[in-house]
């Protein structure tokens, strides 16, 4: 018996270092250990033995047993440990230099700079209004103190439409509508007027590279009891700095608007050269941005606002212009192209 | 306009300022400056006065001439010389061996055979005046040698202002006027204009004139006789050259000096055709000829100034031909005037033309100034022309007077419009410098606005702040945020979606967005056989291809498409604008907003992408709203909607917009082979739409069970409606998992998920359920698979 012990002891270790793979193992397995396995056959042949004996070979039997029972395990983690070499040896390196393609939709240039003015002026409180582009006579003119025959409608060429209404020649056509809209709440809640007002404008112009007859402008105004230049110049600075994205310095100098008294050209330091001076500010150091100014009286009055009471500042930005500034767009007539080779270019900014 | 300096120092001492730093101030405080500064005569030197000695004819040349010309430098020198005005004794300009000229360095040089050693010069040739006759002929008492430069004023720094910065300011259209500007910057006096007293001649006759039109403010005139003088006094040509305008004679040269110096227009009429002044409209249209000969013609509306009956000027805007001043005019009649601004402003735009005089009368000229231009003029006349005699009194009829405009405000008024505190010392004086006659007391200020701002640019106290604030500097404010109580930020729904959707459209859906005029553009519709549809047209678009206001964005849309094919194989494009779709009770517009988005494929065919943005629609829907929209089919409206397949988009009852597919016509026009699908949602139904917010549903600890059903059957509509009759709350989800079709039927496939909150569900359960919807169907006639 001893003897089969000791051969079956070295007939595994040979069947073992043959093994290949986890079946192979498994068939060794069984023939070993399993119900009608070798070793399992040793211990049925002991019922012909003596307590003694079977008690001593018994315990051998075990230890047999368990001493096999190691060798496969520690071959089962020895094969699964290769099969995963195995693996990662297998794995090619992939060539990352393959570039991605990236086409992917796009917005429109002026989406993404009113996005961020809008962004800036929500953040200090400004609602966001949105206005017709069809508007009349009154909206466009006579609410914003610009009476009939006064030469203000001369220095803007408007669209007429058959009916008496017009195209909007600025966003001030909806100065009136959103002091009405926003009067109440000033006057019995004392909440301040704070809103901006991007949209569409058009003008009767021929078209080239810098002039365009259909244009983004966006206006705001904050009216309140004792606003003032002093804080229309904070707005203008504070709002400036943060969609050019550096301190800007300002300037006001007079400027002539029927709507504002007193009405500013605003300049900002030049962006290419900061003030000192370059071609691109013509060696002024500075470049005239936006007009604005303290809200006319009559404005407030024609709005539903008691003058005596309350002031307001009122400014405009040219979106258009601001966008092409930003991208360094050439011709303004890209913009309303729709050609998709200039605005696929213009994936998201923020 | 053209400021000169050198006139502007005739009237306030700015000895010791820095003049560049003044403009900058002045266009800080006042108006735009131009950004070119212009140093006349900086580069002239060495310019002398010279006395020419003798003149001989050249040998070979019929034009030149060989002079001797006495420099003051104790010799004389040889110079060859082109003009034809050259002779003996003479004094003229002479630039030396080494001047400077421009960019010419003057050297010796051969002309013609003969060595020349210097230049005689024209006032031309020096840029004082684009007189190029000949030589200059100077007043022979000047010591030869002087420099030119003490004999004129040739050196001057001259600005130029923005015209259009000047429209609200009536008075700043002179150089008078800009003095004022100046004194109140630097805070030196403004010296009163010299004038010549005009009282004495009250004892005169008085010239026949008469003001028959309200259109006509104030007419002043006066009449002169025996002037001399034909050519101006350089000085007075280099002033009118730098501002740039042209020396004509010395009567013209004076009226427009007048004009440039106090902003006053003037003309001067030969008194034998005028010798019974007018001022009227005519009842019915005429031609007439201006002075620079052309014939024009007058409606009624057009006030003139008249012979009795006969047209000698268009009021404000240029004399008649046949009344100007000739050769044989002996006495002439000086007219200052004004006239009502918005009939002058109206007139030259009928007229389609605009002059110097009629720029200013635009603006509201204050009519106190014609008799005191009258004065100046005949001040300065009688300084140039000794021999002048007045031969009228002054004749002046004031019929419009502004009235006075008088302001009160108080300190605490200004301190709320500034935000800071300026002294009332500081705005007393700032006012008085301005011509303002201000007075304070106890923080209460009286201010009489002067004549000359009281046309309609200051009416009220807010004005005085601008005249305070610009002249105290925006520059010196203190800059403070408002004060103002802080309340949450109202956002628009229609704002809101309208973002998430450009959003959802451009990273989930990858489409470009763009943008497109709000009219068709005829000729791009034309081209693609695309109707012109719109509700109302532009009364004066100067291009008939955009007349007509668009009433949907997909017209527009295709036109783009087309003009990107080749751009890739597949793309789609949005747009969120505006478009007009009728005309209200009131006449007015209805104007929409208007999502439109066009998907255009070569590699898919046109029902995939018909799905793709049936898909697109309903997940936007779904994100936004959390509400299902259904399909309709609907009639197309317009000839570039394929018939079948346009649908209405409906969600909560409301048609949202519609889906359909490009026309073949249209479609071929655009690309042979390529799928075009199109849809509109109007964004104000879509933000009227009420967003059904989450309902959460506590998930099933237990197995959820699926049943697969297929019936055969063209489309979907009748299974959804059998299971929403069902109605059953352990239907969890309804998924179609195929659709299978041969050339004898078509089944779909439906897979219902169930599940119950407390327990696991029984098969019998669930196909009683089941039973209960295929037997509703097949009651219709739709039968399960077989």
């Amino acid at each position: 018996m001893r003897e089969k012990m000791e051969q079956l002891k070295i007939q595994l270790d040979q069947d073992l270092a043959l093994v290949k793979d986890l079946q192979e193992l498994d068939n060794i397995r069984v023939k070993y250990m399993g119900k009608k396995g070798l070793i399992t056959d040793l211990l049925k042949g002991m019922k012909d033995l003596s307590n003694d004996e079977r008690k001593t070979f018994g315990a051998l039997v075990n230890e047999l047993k368990q001493t096999a029972g190691d060798k496969i395990t520690q071959k089962t983690e020895e094969l699964k440990e290769a099969q995963i070499r195995k693996e990662i040896e297998s794995m090619p390196e992939f060539d990352v230099s393959i570039p991605t393609n990236l086409d992917r939709g796009s917005y429109h240039p002026i989406t993404l700079v009113q996005r961020e003015c809008e962004r800036i002026f929500k953040s200090m409180g400004f609602t966001v209004e949105d206005y017709a582009e069809v508007v009349t006579d009154y909206e466009c003119f006579e609410a914003v103190n610009i009476p009939k025959n006064h030469p203000a409608r001369d220095m803007q060429d408007t669209y007429y439409l058959e009916n008496g209404q017009l195209l909007k020649s600025q966003t001030s056509a909806a100065q009136n509508a959103i002091l009405r809209k926003y009067g109440d709440a000033l006057k019995n809640d004392s909440k301040p007027i704070k809103a901006i007002f991007p949209g569409r404008c058009f003008r009767n112009e021929a078209t080239d590279a810098c002039h365009e007859n259909t244009f983004f402008q966006m206006e705001g105004m904050m009216v309140d009891k004792d606003i003032s230049i002093s804080n229309l110049i904070y707005f203008m600075k504070t709002m400036l700095s943060e969609v050019f994205k550096k301190d800007i310095k300002v300037r006001l100098r007079p400027g002539f608007f029927p709507f504002v008294e007193p009405g500013f050209e605003l300049d900002i330091s030049c962006l290419i050269c900061g003030g000192e001076g370059c071609p691109s500010c013509k060696h002024s150091g500075w470049l005239e941005l936006c007009p604005c100014g303290m809200i006319h009286p009559e404005v407030l009055r024609e709005g539903g606002i008691d003058p005596e009471e309350y002031t307001g500042f009122a400014f405009g930005l040219g979106l258009t212009r601001l966008a092409m500034m930003k991208y360094g767009v050439k011709d303004i007539r890209d913009l309303n192209s729709g050609s998709l080779k200039v605005l696929s270019q213009f994936s998201d900014d923020e | 306009m053209f400021i000169s300096m050198n006139w502007i120092k005739d009237f306030v001492d700015l000895e010791g300022l820095d003049t560049l730093k003044l403009i900058h101030q002045f266009s800080l405080s006042t108006a735009e400056v131009e950004n070119e500064i212009f140093f006349k005569g900086s580069d002239i030197s060495g310019i002398v006065v010279a006395e020419i000695k003798s003149v001989e004819d050249h040998p070979e040349s019929k034009k030149l001439h060989l002079l001797k010309v006495d420099a003051g430098d104790g010799k004389l020198t040889d110079v060859v010389c082109g003009a034809p005005n050259v002779r003996v004794g003479m004094k003229t300009a002479f630039a030396k061996v080494g001047a400077q000229i421009g960019d010419i360095t003057i050297a010796p040089r051969p002309l013609a055979g003969f060595e020349s050693f210097g230049m005689c010069c024209s006032e031309n040739e020096l840029g004082i005046s684009d007189d190029n006759s000949g030589i200059m002929d100077i007043d022979p008492t000047i010591a030869n040698g002087t420099d030119v430069k003490d004999v004129f004023a040739i050196d001057d720094i001259v600005f130029e202002v923005d015209n259009k910065s000047l429209t609200n300011r009536p008075d700043l259209w002179s150089h008078y006027g800009i003095a004022r500007e100046f004194a109140a910057i630097s805070g030196r006096e403004l010296k009163p204009l010299e004038l010549d007293d005009l009282s004495q001649y009250n004892t005169l006759p008085q010239v026949d004139m008469k003001i028959e039109d309200k259109l006509c403010q104030r007419y002043s005139c006066l009449q002169f006789e025996n002037i001399k003088r034909n050519v101006s006094p350089v000085n007075m040509k280099i002033r009118l050259f730098y501002c740039g305008m042209r020396s004509i004679n010395f009567l013209a040269d004076m009226t427009n000096y007048l004009m440039l110096e106090v902003g006053q227009p003037m003309h001067a009429f030969d008194s034998r055709k005028v010798g019974k002044i007018r001022i009227k409209r005519f009842e019915s249209p005429l031609t007439f000829t201006t002075l620079d000969n052309v014939e024009r013609n007058i409606d009624e509306n057009t006030l003139m100034i008249c012979n009795d009956n006969t047209p000698v000027a268009i009021a404000g805007i240029m004399g008649g031909l046949d009344s100007e001043i000739v050769e044989d005019t002996t006495t002439l009649t000086l007219e200052s005037a004004t006239f009502d601004a918005a009939s002058i402003r109206k007139s030259t735009v009928r007229l389609s033309h605009r002059t110097d005089s009629s720029m200013r009368y635009e603006k509201s000229l204050d009519p106190e100034l014609t008799t005191v231009a009258i004065a100046r003029f005949v001040k300065l006349l009688k300084e140039f022309d000794e021999g002048v005699t007045i031969v009228s009194s002054l004749t002046d009829e004031y019929a419009f007077h502004y009235p006075q405009v008088t302001l009160s405000f108080d300190k605490a008024y200004v301190d709320k419009y500034t935000g800071i505190s300026i002294s009332n010392d500081t705005i007393i004086d700032t006012l008085t410098k301005l011509g303002f006659t201000a007075t304070v007391s106890d923080d209460n200020f009286t201010v009489d606005v002067p004549s000359w701002r009281a046309t309609k640019d200051v009416t009220m106290k807010a004005d005085i702040i601008e005249e305070i604030t610009r002249i105290y500097g925006y520059d010196n404010f203190d800059v403070n945020t408002a004060k103002s109580p802080l309340f949450p930020v109202n956002i628009e729904q229609e704002k809101c979606d309208e973002e998430r959707v450009k959003d959802m459209l451009v990273k989930r859906y990858n489409l470009h967005e763009v943008h497109s005029y709000v009219w068709n553009y005829y000729d791009e519709l034309k081209a693609l056989s695309i109707e012109n549809k719109g509700v109302i047209k532009l009364l004066n678009a100067t291009n008939p291809n955009i007349e007509t206001i668009r009433q949907s964005l997909i017209p527009t849309q295709l036109c783009q498409v087309k003009s990107n094919v080749g751009f890739a194989n597949e793309y789609g494009i949005f747009e969120i604008g505006r478009a007009v779709v009728g005309i209200d009770e009131n006449n007015l517009c209805v104007e929409k907003k208007f999502l439109a988005t066009t998907l255009y494929s070569k590699v898919k065919d046109v029902k995939t992408l018909y799905f793709e943005l049936k898909d697109m629609i309903e997940t936007i829907v779904d994100e936004l709203k959390h509400k299902a929209v259904t399909f309709e089919k609907a009639e197309p409206t317009s000839n570039f909607e394929h018939p079948i397949n346009y649908n209405a988009i409906i969600c909560d009852n409301k048609v949202l917009g519609h889906i359909g597919i490009a026309h073949p016509t249209v479609s071929k026009k655009i690309d042979k082979r390529a799928a075009i699908v199109f849809c509109e949602l109007d964004m104000a139904v879509l933000a009227s739409i009420k967003n059904s917010s989450i309902t959460y549903d506590e998930p099933s600890k237990f197995p959820t069970m699926d049943i697969d059903l297929s019936f055969v059957t063209d489309t979907f509509s009748p299974i959804k409606n059998a299971i929403e009759k069902a109605n059953s709350p352990l239907i969890k989800k309804i998924e179609v998992v195929d659709i299978y079709e041969d050339e004898s039927s078509k089944s779909i496939t439906t897979r219902l998920t169930f599940s119950h909150p407390e327990k696991t569900l029984k098969r019998e359960e669930v196909a009683d359920i089941a039973n209960s919807i295929i037997e509703d169907l097949k009651t219709q006639g739709i039968m399960l698979k077989g």
